[in-house]
């Protein structure tokens, strides 16, 4: 508990102090440990293939919004660490955020990003604009530069409905990160992780700009398939044990998960198609 | 040399309290109660500056006194908070534990410093149903009640508890809930003891809803308040949004850098 810091019980200054909205700007002054980035590690060493790596996230800008999607997989070299991981969370009540590489820091970084997003809300009592919440991720990816370097990388795609556009016809927006916080905005779609370039390339042959929702849901499913077509770090659909993947809308109406039985039933069609033409 | 006076302690602890109770009756009053449907929060506020906000999930705040004091305590309640609930679980962040929190910080600030803290801070969480729902009163020295029920705040505290406690009903929903309220908060301040009848811009509402999941917390404003004053329900989906406004547009923002050539 927070209040063990001092000995009179009393919160410590830190927590009083008009100080930041920012929540881990407080906490890299109150409680750095709970930092990803601020943990020393072993000079030299590898930690790569110790710890599940996640894979493939793809998110298609539509009509409505964004939408985004992720297979299931967790790979620790050859071998597959996790059938079931979801890699594709909401940040907030309009955006979404989805990781590729090692999947450890990836969770402890949304988890961070979305009480990052919150404490800003409640503190401040109004929502960050889209590019703010960009650039805070930007950094919180910045700050894990040196893990990275000793192969513990993660980057995140993150994408969302812009409720204050400059151009209406473009509230849903992608974004992009390399592993030194480069930011980068994408226009109409955008894919990370080791089956990216699988995915990329079904979307470019697929993808028209104003697409509705169901559509790039489509596409999306089709584009994780032909990625796990060739990549095997990807998982396609698991028709015998039911797991598909995680697909997950934020439009003006907020970000919603598609269900159980919605996903089943595009995730059957795509694989029924494929039976057909395997190349889709 | 100067000359010290003795002063005993209880005379110094008595001038304090004097002074604090002085500050926060200065202020307009706020009330905080349960109905069927969570806790209403209604505060007298003509202000933009808030005196209602939310701290958790299912935990709300409200302050009367003077403003900085109780916002710096505010933002020391959503980083404990936020704190608490990264390191454990959302589930762990609890109600009487920032109320503790709360108790002693007002108790070390009253006793330790030369100026006590002039609020007057209530938290609220709101449960399953109206008798598991906790109201912590957390007063200037630090000294902490648990109020079932209802409560009220500021300045002329006692008379608008004298209505709520007459007529509130936990079962009563939310636009009676809201009337009652507002009743209470009207019926001091008006010229020769008179009532008054406060409007929507002079009220500050939310609500923590018993039936959400996740974040509860709802201010009301606007449209939806006017419905609900004029003693009509209001549907859960219109209730408003959390406790954030969208931000600024962004037409008037600078392209590239504020100094930029391409700014128009």
């Amino acid at each position: 508990m927070a209040t063990g810091f001092d000995p009179s019980g009393r919160l410590p200054d830190i927590f009083l102090n008009t100080g930041t909205s920012s929540f881990t700007q407080f906490l890299s002054a109150a409680a750095p440990e709970l930092l990803p980035g601020r943990r020393p590690l072993p000079p030299g060493l590898s930690a790569g293939d110790a710890a599940p790596h996640g894979t493939t996230i793809i998110a298609i800008a539509t009509a409505e919004g964004v939408v985004m999607a992720g297979d299931r997989r967790a790979t620790m070299g050859n071998l597959i660490a996790s059938r079931d991981i979801k890699k594709v969370h909401p940040a907030d009540s309009y955006s979404l955020i989805g990781i590729a590489g090692t999947a450890g820091i990836g969770i402890e970084l949304i988890r961070l990003f979305q009480v990052e997003l919150e404490h800003y809300e409640k503190t401040e009592g109004a929502m960050l604009s889209l590019d703010g919440k960009a650039n805070r991720l930007a950094a919180m990816v910045r700050g894990n530069l040196g893990a990275a370097m000793q192969g513990l990388a993660v980057v995140p795609l993150f994408a969302g409905f812009d409720l204050s556009p400059l151009d209406s016809a473009r509230a849903g927006r992608i974004f992009s990160f390399d592993v030194a916080g480069g930011l980068y905005e994408e226009t109409g779609y955008e894919a990370i992780g080791s089956g990216s370039l699988f995915a990329k390339a079904a979307l470019k042959k697929k993808y028209r700009p104003g697409v509705s929702t169901d559509e790039a849901v489509r596409l999306a499913v089709e584009a994780l398939y032909d990625a796990a077509d060739d990549d095997t770090a990807t998982g396609g659909p698991d028709l015998t044990r039911k797991i598909y993947p995680v697909v997950m809308t934020a439009t003006a109406n907020g970000t919603t998960r598609l269900s159980e039985a919605e996903i089943t039933t595009v995730a059957e069609q795509v694989v029924s198609g494929r039976m057909e033409n395997p190349g889709g | 040399m100067a000359m010290q006076f003795y002063a005993s302690p209880e005379q110094v602890q008595r001038d304090r309290s004097e002074y604090a109770r002085k500050g926060i009756a200065r202020g307009r009053s706020a009330v905080v109660l349960s109905y069927e449907g969570g806790i209403l929060l209604v505060a007298e506020n003509i202000t933009t500056l808030r005196k209602i906000s939310e701290i958790y999930d299912r935990i709300a705040f409200a302050a009367v006194g003077r403003y900085n004091e109780f916002e710096s305590l505010r933002r020391a309640g959503v980083r404990m908070a936020d704190m608490t609930g990264l390191t454990y679980d959302r589930r762990d962040v609890t109600g009487r534990a920032l109320a503790n929190a709360y108790t002693q910080t007002l108790g070390a600030i009253f006793s330790e410093t030369q100026k006590p803290y002039e609020v007057e801070i209530c938290i609220a969480q709101v449960g399953a149903t109206p008798d598991q729902d906790e109201l912590y009163r957390i007063m200037y020295d630090g000294s902490a009640l648990d109020e079932p029920g209802f409560m009220a705040m500021g300045g002329q505290a006692e008379a608008i508890s004298a209505v709520l406690r007459e007529r509130h009903d936990v079962n009563a929903d939310l636009p009676t809930a809201l009337a009652l309220a507002a009743e209470a908060l009207g019926s001091v301040g008006g010229e020769n003891g008179q009532t008054r009848t406060l409007t929507a811009k002079q009220l500050e509402v939310a609500v923590l809803d018993r039936r959400r999941v996740g974040r509860t917390f709802r201010r009301i404003a606007d449209a939806a308040l006017l419905t609900l004053l004029g003693h009509e329900s209001v549907p859960d989906a219109d209730l408003g949004e959390t406790d954030a406004a969208p931000p600024a547009p962004a037409d008037s923002k600078p392209v590239e850098s504020a100094a930029s050539e391409d700014t128009e």
